[in-house]
C-alpha cells in the first residue's frame, strides 16, 4: 500500500493531467448531450409526426444498443468504414453526448409535460405567440425541473468516463492504472480512484443544487439552504413521479 | 480507402456472439436477482430508527452509486482474484444496482398508505407478518416497473465484464473482430442484439406500468 501512495505523490502530475481528461470528457460530453436533449425533447414534442417519428427513432437507437458497443463502434468499427480515424477523446465525447443526449431527451420532453396544462391555456389566453410562450412560460418552470434528473445523468456520464482507458485516452483511470501496474498495490490504486470518482461526483452534485436552488428562486419558490449539502435523490418507483429512471431502458 | 460490408463475416461471428450472448443474459438475470434482495434488504433495514445503522448504510449507498461499475469490477476483481470472474460481475453487478433499487424500494414502501401500517397494529400482527403479508406484497407491486427498467439498463451495462474477463458478448465480438479484422460487422451485429432484445423488453415494461396504474 506505502508504495502506492509514495509513487504516487511522486508522480501527481500525471494523476492531474489524467483528471483534466476526465473532467474535460465529462463536460464536453455533458455539453453536447445537453444540446441533442433539447432538439430531440423537443422534437418529440412538436405536432408533425415525421418530426416526433426521427426522434423517437433515433432516441430509441441510443439507448437500445449500449453506450459500450458505440463507443467501441466509433473507435474500432468507423475508421474502417469511413477513414478518418477519430481520437479516443474524440469518440468518447461523442459516444457520451449521443447516448445521455437520447436519455436526457426524455427528461426535457417529461418536464415540458409537466408544466401545467392552466399556464398553456393562460399563455394562450394572453394571446402570447408559440414562441413567446416557450421562452417565457413553459421553458422557466420546465427547466428547473429538469435539473434533479440532469443531475443523475451528469453523475452517470461521470462514472461512464473509464470506458476511455479501455480505448487509450490518457484519462484518469489510465493514469491510475499506469500506476497500479508499475507498484503492484490494486487495492490501493482502486480505492483512491473510487474516492477520486466519488469526490467529483459529490462535487459536481453540489454545483446543480445551487443551480437548482437559484432557479427555483426566481419562480419564487424559496428552499433552504439546507437542501444543497444533499446527495442526489434517487428517481423512487414509478409510484414517486414522473421522473425517468436514470440509465433505465423505458418511461 | 473503400470498405466492403461482408455478410459472411456475419453470419460466420453470429453463433459466436449468441454464445457469448447466453453469457450476457445469464449474468443479467442473476444480477438483478441479487441486487433486488440485497435491495430489499437496504431498504428495510434503512426504516430502523438506529442512526447507528442508517448513516453508515446511506454513505455507503451513495459511495457506490456515485462510484463507476467498471472500476468497482476491476477492484473487486484485483481483491478476490480466486473467485470465477462471472461470479464476481454478477456480484458487484448485484451490489452497484441495489444501491439503486434500495432508494427505489424506500419510494415503493412509503407509497404504502399509513393506514395499512396502523390496521396491522391493530390486528396485532408481528412486524414480521405485517412485512411479509401486509407491507411488501403492495411495495412490490409498486416496485415492479422500475425493476424492469433496471433490469434492463444492467443488460446494457454488462459488456463491463469483459474488463475481468468474462466471455460475454462483447468481449467475443471483440475476440472475433481483432482475428478476422472485422470490428465494423461484428459490432454493429453486437449492438443490433442489444436494441432487438432491449427494445421489446421496455415496450412490455411501459405497457406494465400503465396497467398497474402509474
Amino acid at each position: 500500500m506505502g508504495d502506492f501512495f509514495s509513487y504516487f505523490s511522486d508522480h501527481v502530475s500525471q494523476a492531474v493531467s489524467g483528471l483534466g481528461v476526465t473532467v474535460e470528457a465529462t463536460l464536453l460530453g455533458a455539453l453536447l448531450a445537453l444540446v441533442l436533449s433539447f432538439v430531440f425533447g423537443l422534437m418529440a414534442n412538436s405536432k408533425p409526426l415525421l418530426v416526433r417519428g426521427i426522434s423517437r427513432v433515433i432516441v430509441e437507437f441510443f439507448r437500445g444498443t449500449s453506450l459500450y458497443v458505440q463507443l467501441f463502434w466509433l473507435f474500432y468499427a468507423f475508421p474502417l468504414v469511413s477513414g478518418y480515424e477519430l481520437s479516443a477523446l474524440f469518440c468518447g465525447v461523442l459516444a457520451f453526448g449521443m447516448n445521455y443526449g437520447a436519455y436526457g431527451s426524455e427528461v426535457v420532453r417529461g418536464a415540458i409535460n409537466a408544466v401545467p396544462k392552466a399556464q398553456w391555456e393562460a399563455a394562450i389566453a394572453l394571446n402570447m405567440s408559440p414562441w413567446q410562450r416557450m421562452r417565457r412560460v413553459i421553458m422557466p418552470q420546465a427547466l428547473v425541473q429538469m435539473i434533479p434528473p440532469f443531475t443523475n445523468l451528469l453523475i452517470q456520464l461521470l462514472k461512464a468516463t473509464p470506458l476511455l482507458w479501455l480505448i487509450g485516452a490518457a484519462d484518469l483511470t489510465t493514469a491510475i492504472q499506469q500506476m497500479r501496474d508499475r507498484t503492484g498495490s490494486s487495492t490501493a490504486a482502486y480505492l483512491t480512484l473510487l474516492v477520486v470518482y466519488f469526490v467529483l461526483a459529490y462535487a459536481m452534485t453540489l454545483v446543480l443544487n445551487a443551480v437548482e436552488r437559484a432557479g427555483k428562486r426566481r419562480l419564487g419558490q424559496y428552499t433552504g439552504a439546507r437542501g444543497l449539502l444533499r446527495t442526489r435523490t434517487a428517481e423512487g418507483a414509478a409510484a414517486a413521479g414522473p421522473k425517468a429512471p436514470v440509465g433505465g431502458g423505458a418511461v | 480507402m473503400t470498405f466492403e460490408w461482408k455478410w459472411d463475416r456475419v453470419s460466420d461471428a453470429f453463433p459466436m456472439l449468441m454464445d457469448g450472448f447466453v453469457t450476457t443474459l445469464l449474468a443479467t438475470v442473476l444480477g438483478i436477482l441479487v441486487a433486488a434482495v440485497l435491495g430489499l434488504i437496504v431498504a428495510m433495514a434503512n426504516r430502523t430508527p438506529t442512526r447507528f445503522v442508517t448513516v453508515p448504510l446511506r454513505i455507503l449507498v451513495e459511495f457506490i452509486r456515485s462510484t463507476p461499475l467498471l472500476v468497482q469490477l476491476v477492484f473487486a476483481y484485483a481483491i478476490f482474484n480466486t473467485v470465477d470472474p462471472l461470479t464476481i460481475g454478477i456480484v458487484v453487478l448485484g451490489i452497484h444496482y441495489a444501491s439503486y433499487l434500495s432508494e427505489v424500494y424506500r419510494a415503493g414502501i412509503d407509497a404504502v398508505p399509513r393506514g395499512q401500517w396502523e390496521a396491522s397494529r391493530a390486528l396485532s400482527l408481528s412486524p414480521g407478518r405485517t412485512w411479509r403479508a401486509v407491507i411488501l406484497p403492495q411495495a412490490v407491486r409498486n416496485v415492479l416497473p422500475a425493476l424492469g427498467n433496471y433490469a434492463i439498463a444492467m443488460f446494457k451495462e454488462t459488456p463491463f465484464l469483459a474488463v475481468i474477463t468474462v466471455a460475454e458478448m462483447v468481449s467475443k465480438a471483440r475476440e472475433y473482430g481483432s482475428d478476422h479484422f472485422a470490428y465494423t460487422e461484428t459490432f454493429t451485429l453486437a449492438g443490433l442484439i442489444f436494441l432487438v432484445a432491449s427494445y421489446p423488453t421496455s415496450l412490455l415494461m411501459r405497457r406494465l406500468e400503465k396497467r398497474l396504474g402509474h
